[in-house]
């Protein structure tokens, strides 16, 4: 019998993480689309930055911080008894930082080529700016946003590097695909390894066939614009 | 019920300086050449830009003045703004386009209002079509209903013909001119045509390098114009430098060696003469401002002949001078190499 733990792990952390990211990564694209160009430059290379180091890095960071020896980790750990390492959620920080620049990078690129006369056109219209963003830039920037999302929830899902650090691997705890699968290569459970490479290789082709089905719909789109 | 607007804002090296009232029911053209501020100039009146100095004021309530640090967000302006490419919101569709500009109603009085407003610019059975899927006019019409909508107190319209084909236009600027019929306001008529401006508006502002001159009859302006780039505007080809002549009456011409007469008097700041292509005929030699021209290129248009004559005793780089002559006319002249031609004295155009 499988234990289907890992699974249900991936998906729960790669969720919250996404649903994080979500939200983070459309209000900072958002500010850094109509940032001057300078702030621009320094704030996308900072927000970028998770997407091109070493995971591992990432994971080193985040220990700087949340461990419990130092900063926020040992401040929880004082007042509120509270560990922010080794346990489920604490893969969650790893795979949102990981993800985040993702979820920016797309909507970024979205609301970038939001042709601003339709903002203007709703403000001469009296539309509030909570509509226009919510009712007229987001639905318009569809497309880029849920492609975003999608590859976010893919890349969460498949975060090593970090998580090993900061969840670490704890059988029916903190177990992920991605750490189950280092952890019976390394035992020889062939087997087992195997199985979770197959269950992962579908999840993240289905994942990226749902961001190509998105792009192509976005190209018919603006074929007609 | 009146818009006056007088702005002033800079952009990087241009400098937009306007001045301009637009009173009620009236359609005022801002005309100029693409690049010249006018599409600045009303994002700037709408709100959704900002000046660095100056006053907006329509009805009386003040929109924007520097000195009193007043702003009013565009979403009160109640200004519509008929944008270049109509910016209708492409995910919706054409009847909740409409909706979206009656939002200050209530759900049920928004219906009506939208349903009304279908009937009125004639656009039953596109209600449910998205942007994409409505032809250009149409689209204007949908873009205009959402304005109608809003309610607005002063309309912009900001090229309105331009995204169409031209075949299209003269039948959408019928429609345009029975949809403006339908609101009270003042208008602002962006355009670079001057045939566009010519039938739609009575007074037009020449806006020239973002600057305004001060709004004039349409055929006062086309018929005489006092600025280059009104000349410009009216399709007056030649501009040559030009001072006063020896005797009252007369302009002197440096670079083609030339003293014409003038009809108009001179005035001060004139420093350039305008001459309509049009108005150079082959003439005898001994008919008024009559000079001999040597012939530099022809061209055949579709409907006339153009030619690039030298004047005799022109300076070596002095512009040429372009005429342009039914081709019946060109055909019977006897000799096309040098001829004698002239210009009446009313046709010269004093500019400044």
């Amino acid at each position: 019998m499988m234990d289907w733990y890992p699974l249900w792990n991936s998906v729960r952390i790669a969720g919250i993480s996404t649903i994080i990211v979500f939200f983070s990564g459309i209000c900072a694209a958002y500010y850094v689309a109509k940032a001057p160009r300078l702030v621009k430059g320094a704030l996308d290379a900072l927000l970028t930055l998770p997407l091109v180091l070493p995971p591992t890095v990432v994971g080193y960071l985040l220990l700087l911080v949340l461990g419990p020896k130092r900063g926020l980790g040992a401040f929880a750990l004082e007042v509120f008894h509270v560990r922010l390492t080794m346990t489920w959620w604490s893969a969650v920080f790893a795979a949102a930082a990981v993800a985040f620049p993702l979820m920016y990078r797309t909507a970024r690129g979205a609301f970038e080529s939001f042709d601003e006369t339709l903002a203007y056109a709703g403000k001469t219209l009296g539309l509030s700016n909570s509509y226009i963003f919510w009712r007229i830039r987001m639905p318009v920037c569809r497309q880029g946003i849920l492609a975003g999302t999608v590859l976010s929830f893919a890349r969460a899902l498949g975060e090593y590097g970090a998580t090993s650090m900061i969840a670490g691997y704890i059988p029916g705890r903190t177990a992920t695909i991605a750490t189950a699968v280092y952890q019976f290569w390394r035992t020889n459970d062939d087997a087992a390894a195997l199985r979770w490479v197959l269950v992962n290789l579908g999840i993240s082709a289905a994942v990226l066939l749902v961001v190509n089905l998105l792009e192509r719909k976005n190209r018919e789109e603006r074929k007609w614009l | 019920m009146a818009l006056s607007v007088q702005i002033q804002k800079k952009a990087g090296d241009f400098q937009l300086d306007v001045d301009f009232t637009a009173g009620t029911g009236e359609a005022l053209a801002l005309l100029g050449a693409s690049g010249c501020g006018k599409s600045m100039t009303l994002k700037c009146i709408a709100g959704v830009e900002r000046p660095d100095r100056g006053r907006i004021v329509l009805d009386g309530e003040v929109l924007y003045d520097s000195e009193r640090g007043v702003c009013v967000p565009p979403q009160r302006r109640r200004i519509g703004y008929l944008f270049q490419n109509y910016a209708l919101f492409p995910h919706m569709t054409a009847a909740q386009n409409i909706a979206a500009g009656a939002r200050h109603m209530e759900a049920s009085q928004r219906k009506e209002r939208v349903a009304q407003l279908v009937s009125q610019l004639g656009l039953e059975g596109k209600e449910r079509l998205r942007p994409f899927q409505l032809s250009g006019g149409q689209q204007q019409r949908v873009a205009l209903a959402r304005i109608l909508a809003s309610e607005p107190r002063a309309m912009l319209l900001d090229e309105p013909f331009s995204a169409l084909d031209t075949y299209l236009k003269w039948r959408l600027e019928l429609e345009m001119r029975d949809i403006l019929s339908l609101f009270q306001g003042p208008v602002v008529w962006v355009s670079h045509d001057q045939g566009e401006v010519y039938r739609n508006c009575a007074r037009v502002c020449v806006l020239d390098q973002g600057k305004s001159s001060p709004a004039a009859g349409v055929r006062e302006l086309l018929a005489n114009p006092v600025t280059v780039s009104a000349a410009r505007i009216s399709g007056c080809k030649n501009y040559v430098p030009v001072r006063p002549g020896p005797r009252p009456g007369t302009v002197e011409i440096p670079l083609w060696g030339l003293t014409l007469e003038a009809a108009a008097p001179w005035r001060e700041g004139v420093s350039v003469l305008g001459i309509h292509a049009r108005h150079v005929q082959p003439a005898g030699k001994d008919a008024r401002n009559a000079f001999f021209c040597e012939t530099v290129q022809v061209t055949e248009d579709v409907s006339a002949m153009l030619a690039a004559l030298r004047p005799k005793g022109a300076e070596p780089d002095a512009p040429l001078l372009r005429m342009e002559l039914d081709k019946d006319v060109w055909a019977a002249m006897p000799d096309h190499k040098g001829f004698w031609v002239s210009v009446e004295p009313e046709n010269l155009l004093l500019l400044e």
